[in-house]
């Protein structure tokens, strides 16, 4: 196993998009940030995507409000060598964007205005997936910064960052609605005829459960939509391929707990098979031992002390440390079982922070753990 | 020292049939709803735990193999109570749904390979909710034939905090896109019973401050839609190693090294300089975190519901542990 260099990685003029990625609650946005912050500091000119940042961090990033464009970082004793931007996602926003600026006008309002557009623009578990990567093929195209941190959304899987886009534009593509709503569509009855008669009663269903109105609704989206489509389509893979390109870095943030790895895992095995490229693990919030007491050294001290009763703090302290090289112990027997899947992949180990990073000097010091600076 | 008082497990909650287990992602909310099924099961109860997220947690977390479509035993609880498990396919309960109406025959395999069932249910995205709910109701409210409840307690592995009401409020706003058929009236029978004493929505959280104030808001969302919050699972709790009155200097970096270091001579150890420091160090690092756990307690004292703890397991989680972690439920009143 060897180390993950983010120094390296941020230094080189040809990384120009790194991708935080990792199941949910494993600290992906804070990494991003922290990342960012790091890199703008050595000199880039970076901008970072957050999606769904903690209140205070968001205000550290001086994000206080929602906007769906990425705004310069400037918080006093922040004085980076290059340039920091920052943007939260708005999907709602960024997916009406899209709409106006693929549709003519009064197509765009059509789209916009219909009930199930506004299901799909708000709700659907891919949504947000899909507009994060359309943001950042904006990001790219704009071509304003010479880096850019993606975060990726809170999705219980991580692996959904990779798939959702290709539902989304399944659920997008005309010709499952056309089958559903059959006859009234130009070419129904031709499509109807070819599939089985199971298929009438399975749309003759779908309609009586979810209400005739909402299939009426989804096949007049789908028709204003359908000039756009094409636009998408070519969008999303444009998009694809850039994560594909030796300028784009994945960072799988994982914690080091069973379900947080095993995700990594399986993220870091569709990245090899996807081709894309990655950069390496942040095994992110360890507890390594600070002093090299044996636990059972130290519980036996701590028994003797506490029998006389006369130090209590030194007791504790000896308890506490124990259940420290406990905790260092199962989370190294984690990773060493990761380590011994995926050999091949880099790794860096980020110490947990005492307490809650919500300031740009906290920031700084995640920045610092990810490269071993003392 | 800020500590929550806790109530434990109310008369008003011990009455709830189905209790939904939600929180925020990574706080253990899988394993608690585990711990809590077993637990309710204790003493001779017939509990069912479904999960709706497709991951196949709950199989992992009682070491069975993946589970199929069917409420399938997983576990037997301490005086001989048992817990069923099942694991919703949502392909598979539209189609039981559509069954009742319709004859589908082998058309619903088919469909099932034209992938036309996860279509359906991605152009309503609301439907997947939908037949989840509706399968719950089902579970809680179906009588064998002497009209007795099949289950006594049904525990759902919900969905986390940020998607709780929604998911359990998701046949009201289909029902007002869906105006007529037979959504309309499911969801009556599904809003009834959600909103209902029967029902209890616990929040899984850690004594941190996101998970904290994700609850907090959960909470508010929840008396906002008038749906039951029932009670917080602390989870892993870890036991304050400090003197109370140490804790505030501790965190503040204040520990005195030297008495440390005398104290721990006068116990036969003699350490290294750097060994003394780190000590310090991880002393400094766990009053830091007791200090944050106490404002969490603080914070969550004034949501005022009631709370029950699971300690932290170390070696992490098997069944055997499993049954720790209800054991110390059932001490703390949940019945």
């Amino acid at each position: 196993m060897s180390t993950l260099d983010v120094d390296g990685l941020i230094d080189d003029p040809d990384t120009r998009v790194i991708v935080c990625c990792g199941s949910g609650g494993v600290g992906k946005t804070t990494t991003a940030a922290a990342i960012a912050v790091r890199a703008a500091e050595r000199g880039r000119t970076a901008v970072v995507l957050t999606i769904d940042p903690a209140r205070r961090l968001a205000q550290a990033l001086g994000l206080a409000e929602l906007g769906n464009v990425p705004r310069k970082v400037t918080v006093p004793g922040f004085d980076p060598k290059g340039e920091l931007s920052a943007m939260m996602l708005d999907m709602r926003r960024t997916f009406d964007d899209m709409v106006r600026a693929h549709a003519g006008p009064k197509r765009a309002e059509e789209v916009l205005a219909n009930p199930f557009y506004r299901t799909i623009s708000s709700s659907f578990s891919g949504t947000q997936e899909y507009m994060a990567m359309e943001k950042l093929g904006q990001l790219v195209a704009a071509g304003t910064w010479d880096l850019i941190v993606v975060d990726t959304p809170p999705s219980r899987s991580a692996l959904d960052f990779l798939d959702a886009p290709q539902r989304l534009s399944t659920a997008l593509d005309g010709r499952m609605i056309k089958l559903l709503t059959g006859p009234a569509r130009a070419g129904g009855w031709g499509i109807r005829k070819v599939v089985s008669a199971g298929f009438g009663l399975f749309a003759k269903a779908v309609s009586t459960i979810v209400g005739g109105q909402l299939l009426a609704d989804a096949s007049a989206f789908v028709q204003a939509f359908d000039g756009m489509f094409g636009g998408f389509r070519e969008r999303a893979r444009r998009t694809y391929e850039l994560l594909r390109s030796s300028g784009t870095a994945f960072v799988v943030v994982a914690a080091p707990e069973p379900d947080a790895l095993r995700e990594a895992g399986y993220f870091v095995q569709r990245l090899a098979s996807e081709s894309m490229p990655l950069a390496g693990l942040v095994v992110n919030r360890t507890h390594p031992v600070l002093a090299t007491l044996p636990a059972p050294k130290a519980l036996g001290a701590a028994a003797n002390l506490e029998a006389t009763g006369n130090a209590p703090l030194a007791a504790a302290v000896l308890r506490l440390h124990a259940d420290r090289v406990a905790l260092a112990q199962r989370e190294n027997r984690l990773v060493a079982r990761f380590t011994k899947a995926h050999p091949a992949v880099a790794q860096i180990h980020v110490p947990a922070m005492a307490a809650d990073v919500h300031d740009l000097a906290g920031l700084r010091h995640i920045g610092n753990r990810l490269t071993h600076t003392p | 020292m800020v500590t929550t008082p806790v109530v434990g497990w109310t008369e008003q909650i011990a009455r709830a049939r189905l209790h939904v287990v939600t929180g925020k992602g990574g706080t253990g909310k899988s394993t608690v709803a585990g711990a809590l099924a077993l637990a309710l099961a204790t003493g001779g109860r017939r509990v069912l735990i479904v999960e709706v997220e497709g991951r196949q947690g709950v199989a992992q977390l009682f070491d069975t193999p993946p589970l199929p479509y069917s409420e399938e035993k997983v576990a037997s609880a301490p005086g001989g109570g048992e817990v069923r498990a099942l694991h919703i396919d949502v392909e598979a309960a539209l189609l039981e749904y559509l069954s009742m109406f319709y004859n589908l025959g082998f058309a619903g395999r088919t469909l099932r390979k034209m992938g036309a069932i996860e279509f359906a249910t991605t152009l309503a995205p609301g439907l997947r909710d939908v037949l989840l709910t509706g399968k719950i109701k089902e579970c809680v409210t179906r009588t064998d034939d002497s009209g007795r409840h099949v289950y006594d307690a049904v525990v759902v592995d919900a969905p986390p905090t940020g998607r709780i009401v929604k998911f359990l409020d998701v046949t009201k706003a289909m029902a007002d896109l869906a105006k007529v058929g037979p959504i309309k009236g499911q969801s009556d029978g599904v809003v009834r019973l959600v909103h209902s004493g029967d029902t209890a929505v616990h929040l899984v959280t850690l004594l941190e401050e996101m998970p904290v104030r994700e609850t907090i808001e959960a909470v508010e969302e929840l008396d906002g839609a008038d749906l039951r919050p029932g009670a917080i699972l602390l989870n892993r709790v870890r036991p304050p190693r400090l003197p109370a009155r140490s804790v505030t200097a501790a965190a503040d970096g204040e520990v005195d090294a030297s008495r440390v270091r005398e104290d721990l001579r006068a116990a036969g150890l003699d350490l290294s300089d750097a060994d003394v420091d780190g000590l310090v160090e991880e002393t400094v690092e766990h009053a830091i975190r007791v200090h944050a756990e106490q404002r969490a307690r603080a914070q969550l004292a004034e949501i005022d519901l009631p709370a029950v703890e699971l300690p932290e397991q170390v070696d992490g989680i098997d069944v055997g542990t499993l049954y720790e972690l209800a054991e110390a439920l059932v001490d703390q009143g949940v019945r």
